[in-house]
This record gives structure tokens, sequence and C-alpha cells, in this order.
């Protein structure tokens, strides 16, 4: 099998065994993404430079007889909002062109130190507000299995990168659902850890209490291998918990005998494709084979989840955004005459569209004689958002949902509809308004032959078990050895 | 509720932003679309109900207090356009009136 085709611990694997250089990894993923990204656009920025500069240190450290990490030469593609020192991180957002950030984010360094090579940036909805990554004021993405679809977003251009093997990993942000939507809708593995699992340092923020960075992955395996390099407390992060982080790849035991599975009759409801629920209860059905136990059971404030979510994540991100304001880094109005002209033409110039609504909508909802109408009461039904969870949790291990309501939508079908792309991440809000870890990955593919997500939700913490029932799932099923053609 | 043109202009005001008034017409049936959404958490009855700021309960460590490396003035101005030869600030427009 050719290189860029292989697994991450496949590649690791031979690398370690001296079998190929980590440049050789590099260079064969740097030819294939020259020779096909201008159809999918993926990358905003290919760092080929430096990654063959990390190449060359791993493979020297392979010579020296030093133990190179556990993602010794694997590629890894990072969403254009994580935090490089020396290579420009635009968010694809107008407002921060050019900008060069002066340090690493927390996860980047990490997979440096994990011997990871990190191979390039890619495109995302500005500030990882979206659906489709149309919301990109840089680029627009494709998705590898129709090059007439969307990719899903936020994170499109990471789920695209893997899926159209530019990377056997990468790395995205989940607000809302920006990770697992389009790892559904590019046929590859997504996660969102826990909240305070992952240091969010270095990551631009959005929504500071609903953001957690996580991998998109060929399968599993590979799936918890780079979360045992990401997962664990940072000083510069004091959300982040400190919890000790076990190793994932040991709970990939294929024994899921016994095991409650929460089917919440709420995500089954009208709205879901019939196709989707087809396939994804089919899923379940292996997973009963495996000698699962299933049953139904109901998250009953699921209506209020995508209201709630829209004041929650708005209200924070017009906070966060307040930053750009043209005074230090990033676009500045040529046109200002006083410092107020300045912050509101520099404003106006560099967000898009949907970046502005939000930062409306946010503001709205936390001006005064509002407040209490929509944040608090949002706030409150987080509360009961949560302990619907906690309440199924009770009788159940892990819940399965479908992780979107459709397959992949055409480009442009949505733009002129806000609220419509809005609609597409409402079976993965409740995840980050809950704080609990979520991963989708392939069980099928519809009539047109796009790929359809199942998503796993667990308690607080329980990513070892989200991998377990994923894996044992994975090794009855090909869904998640299938490529598309480019 | 639905928002007006003239609320959607001084929203704007308050975040900052300087909203062209084709800019405002599009944008408000938009908004208003999004705040029918919001009238059915009013229908919740949710009295009594603590709110939730964030997911995971986090408390306040405490550490010792020790110097740790951080970004120089030189380091920090290098990466901006907006500076003056010797580097001594950020420099904007002028905030308070002359003479």
């Amino acid at each position: 099998m050719e290189l860029v085709h292989l697994t991450a611990s496949a590649i690791a694997a031979k690398v370690k065994a001296k079998e190929v250089t980590a440049r050789a990894v590099t260079e064969a993923f740097l030819a294939r993404i020259a020779t096909h990204d201008e159809s999918v656009g993926a990358f905003l920025t290919v760092m080929t430079g430096q990654a063959l500069a990390q190449a060359d240190a791993v493979d020297a450290k392979i010579a020296a007889g030093e133990d190179p990490g556990p993602l010794a030469g694997v590629p890894v593609a990072l969403k254009d909002n994580m935090c490089t020192v020396g290579v420009e991180t635009t968010c694809a957002s107008k407002i921060l062109k050019g900008f060069v950030p002066p340090y690493d984010a927390t996860v980047v360094k990490k997979l440096q130190a994990a011997g990871a090579i990190t191979i390039g940036k890619t495109n995302l909805d500005e500030f990882a507000m979206g659906s489709s990554t149309e919301n990109s004021a840089l680029k627009l993405t494709h998705n590898p299995w129709n090059l007439s679809k969307v990719p899903g977003g936020s994170s499109g251009g990471s789920a695209a990168a893997v899926a159209a093997d530019f990377a056997p990993l990468s790395l995205g942000s989940d607000t809302g659902g920006s990770i697992r939507q389009p790892a559904s809708f590019c046929g590859v593995v997504g996660v969102k850890p826990t909240y305070g699992r992952v240091s969010r340092y270095g990551l631009v923020a959005f929504a500071s209490s609903l953001d957690q960075i996580g991998p998109f992955a060929k399968n599993i395996e590979d799936a918890a291998l780079v979360m045992n390099v990401l997962s664990g407390h940072d000083p510069h992060d004091s959300t982040s918990v400190p919890q000790a982080v076990p190793d994932y790849t040991k709970a990939l035991t294929g024994d899921i005998k016994g095991l409650r599975i929460g089917v919440p009759t709420e995500y089954f409801a009208a709205g879901i494709v019939p196709e989707i629920r087809i396939l994804v209860q089919s899923a379940i059905g292996v997973l009963r084979g495996l000698g699962a136990e299933v049953g139904e059971c109901s998250l009953p404030h699921t209506e209020y989840t995508l209201p709630a979510y829209y004041i929650v994540a708005p209200a924070e991100a017009s906070s966060n955004l307040a930053r750009y304001d043209g005074v230090r880094y990033g676009h500045r109005t040529q046109k200002a005459t006083s410092h107020i002209d300045l912050f509101e033409k520099t404003r106006e110039e560099g967000f898009g569209d949907e970046v502005k609504r939000r930062i409306l909508i946010g503001t709205y909802a936390l001006s005064a004689g509002y407040y209490d109408a929509f944040y608090l009461k949002a706030q409150q039904v987080r509360t009961l958002i949560q302990k619907d969870f906690e309440d199924a949790f009770q009788n159940f291990d892990v819940l399965i949902t479908p992780t979107a309501p459709t397959t992949a939508f055409g480009i442009g079908e949505k733009t002129d509809d806000p609220l419509a792309m809005k609609l597409s991440d409402i079976c993965t809000l409740s995840a980050n308004l809950a704080g609990i870890p979520a991963l989708s990955q392939c069980c099928g593919f519809d009539t047109h032959g796009l790929p359809v997500g199942m998503q796993l939700l667990g308690p607080s913490f329980s990513e070892e078990l989200l991998f377990k029932v994923a894996h044992a799932y994975e090794q009855q099923t090909d869904w998640h050895t299938r490529r598309p053609v480019l | 509720m639905a928002l007006t043109t003239e609320d959607v202009r001084k929203v704007g005001t308050l975040a900052r932003l300087a909203l062209a008034d084709d800019e405002i017409a599009t944008i408000t049936p938009q908004l208003n679309d999004l705040l029918d959404q919001f009238a059915r958490l009013q229908q919740l009855d949710t009295t009594g109900v603590e709110p939730t700021s964030h997911a995971v309960p986090v408390k306040a460590l405490l550490r010792e207090d020790e110097i740790t490396p951080s970004l120089s003035q030189a380091e920090v101005l290098r990466l901006t356009a907006h500076t003056d030869e010797i580097m001594s600030g950020f420099i904007v427009p002028q905030v308070l009136a002359g003479d």
C-alpha cells in the first residue's frame, strides 16, 4: 500500500522500525497535497519547509538511537485557528490575514514532542462559525467524496484533509459540532473530547465555555493514539482538568458484552433523513449482535438545545471577538479619523457576514434589559440539558444518535438561509452545552455514495468507553477503510 | 419582540460595527429568524433552576508566584505593522483633541 493510504499507527511503526524515513513519509504527503489540493482546497498554508525540517529531526533522533515518540514521522494537519510560531494563523478571516503568532498552541507543541510532523494549516468557517466551511473569507473547500458538496464545518479543511489522504491525522476544534459534523460528511472519525480534557492554550477563542480541540482520524486506533498525546492538564489553560490520562489504546478490546446503549428517541424524530435513521439503527444492531443491551431513552429538553446554544455561543463570541479592533495585529482600516472610527471601520471591513450576525446577536442577548430573558435563561436551560444527560447515564453507559440530520449538502445550497445552515448541527450542540465527550464514525453511505456518521456520547471523561464501543463496531464493518477517488 | 433596523443599528454601535444600510436591511430579518427560535425558551418554566456558565466544575487553584519566561516587548512589536522605527509601542490615531 502507498504511504499516503496508511494509518497513523502504521506509519509510526514503519518509521520506528527504520523501514521508511520520516522525510520520505513527509515528502509523499506533500506530493499528494501538491497534486490534489487544488481540487479539494483543504489547506490555507502548506508548511513545506517546517515539515521537512521536523522530519529530518525525527530521522536524526532515530539514527542516534533515541525514542522518536509515539507519532514518529506522522503528518498532522492543523485547523488554522491554532497558533503556530512563525506560520500565519488566519482563522480564515480577513481581520487576521497576515497574523504570525509568536508562540505555539500547547497541542502543537505536544504533537511535535511526540514526533508528529505539522504539515499545514487547514481551511475553516471564519472564526469557526459555520457548518460548511463556506464562511471562510479565504477559500472554498470541497468534499473529497463529491467535489460539488461541502465538507461540513467549521473544521471542513481538517476533515477533508484526512478523507483525501493529505494527512493521516488532523486537528479541529468543536464548539457545537465543528469536528463531528464534518467528520460525518467526510466519512472519517472525529472526536470532541470532554471539556477540559485537552488544553485550549493557543486556540483562537470562539466560545470559551464550549470550545474543545480534538482529532480527525481514519480509524479509532489512530484517534486513541493521538488522544494519548493531546490530553492532560496544561498550566497555561486553567480550564484544562488535572486528571490522569489513561492509555486510550488499551480500551480497544472489542469486548462490549453487557454494555448498555441508550437510543434517545428525540434524535431519531422528524428532520433526520430516513436513510440516515436506518443506517444508524442498523449500526446499533451490529453492537447488539456483539452482546450490548440496547434500550430507548429520552432527553426531554432536546428541543431547547438550539436556542440555548445560539444565545450562549454568540454571547461568549461577542466578548471574545471584541479584541479585534485594529490596534495591534491583523487588518487595520485605512479610513479612520478617530480611535472609535478605527474600531468600527476595521471590524466592519474585517469580519464576514456570519461573524457579524453572531456578534450582533450576542451583544443584543447581553445588553441591558435582555440579559435575564436571554442569557440567564439559556444558562438555566443549559443546566436542564446537562441533567437530561446525567439522568440518561444512570441507565445507560453510552448513547448513540445520528451525527447530522443529512449527508453533505451542495455548495451554495444553504448560504442564503443562516437558520437552515444552523439546523445542520442539531444533533451535536448538546454535547458542548453539557461538556461531555462525543465522537462520530462512519456507519455507511447513502444512495448518492456520501458517508453517513453515527454519534456516540458518554459521561464526562468516558473517552475510553467511547473508543471501546466505536472500535468494536469498526471491527465488524469496513466503512472506515473506504476512501474517495480523487 | 422583533428587531427593527434601528435596533440593529444601535446594537451595531454597541458592538463597534459600522454597519452599512444595505447590510442592516439584510441582517435584520436573519436575526429575527433566530429570535423566533429563542421565543421557545420563554415557554419553559425555569424557576429555581441554577444557571450553568461552565460545564465542568473547575476550582481556581493557587500556585507559587514564580517568574517564568514571557515574550519581550521587541518580540511582540516585531509582528505588527502598526509601530514606529524604534518600536516604542502600537501607534493609533490621536485619542485626545490637540492644540
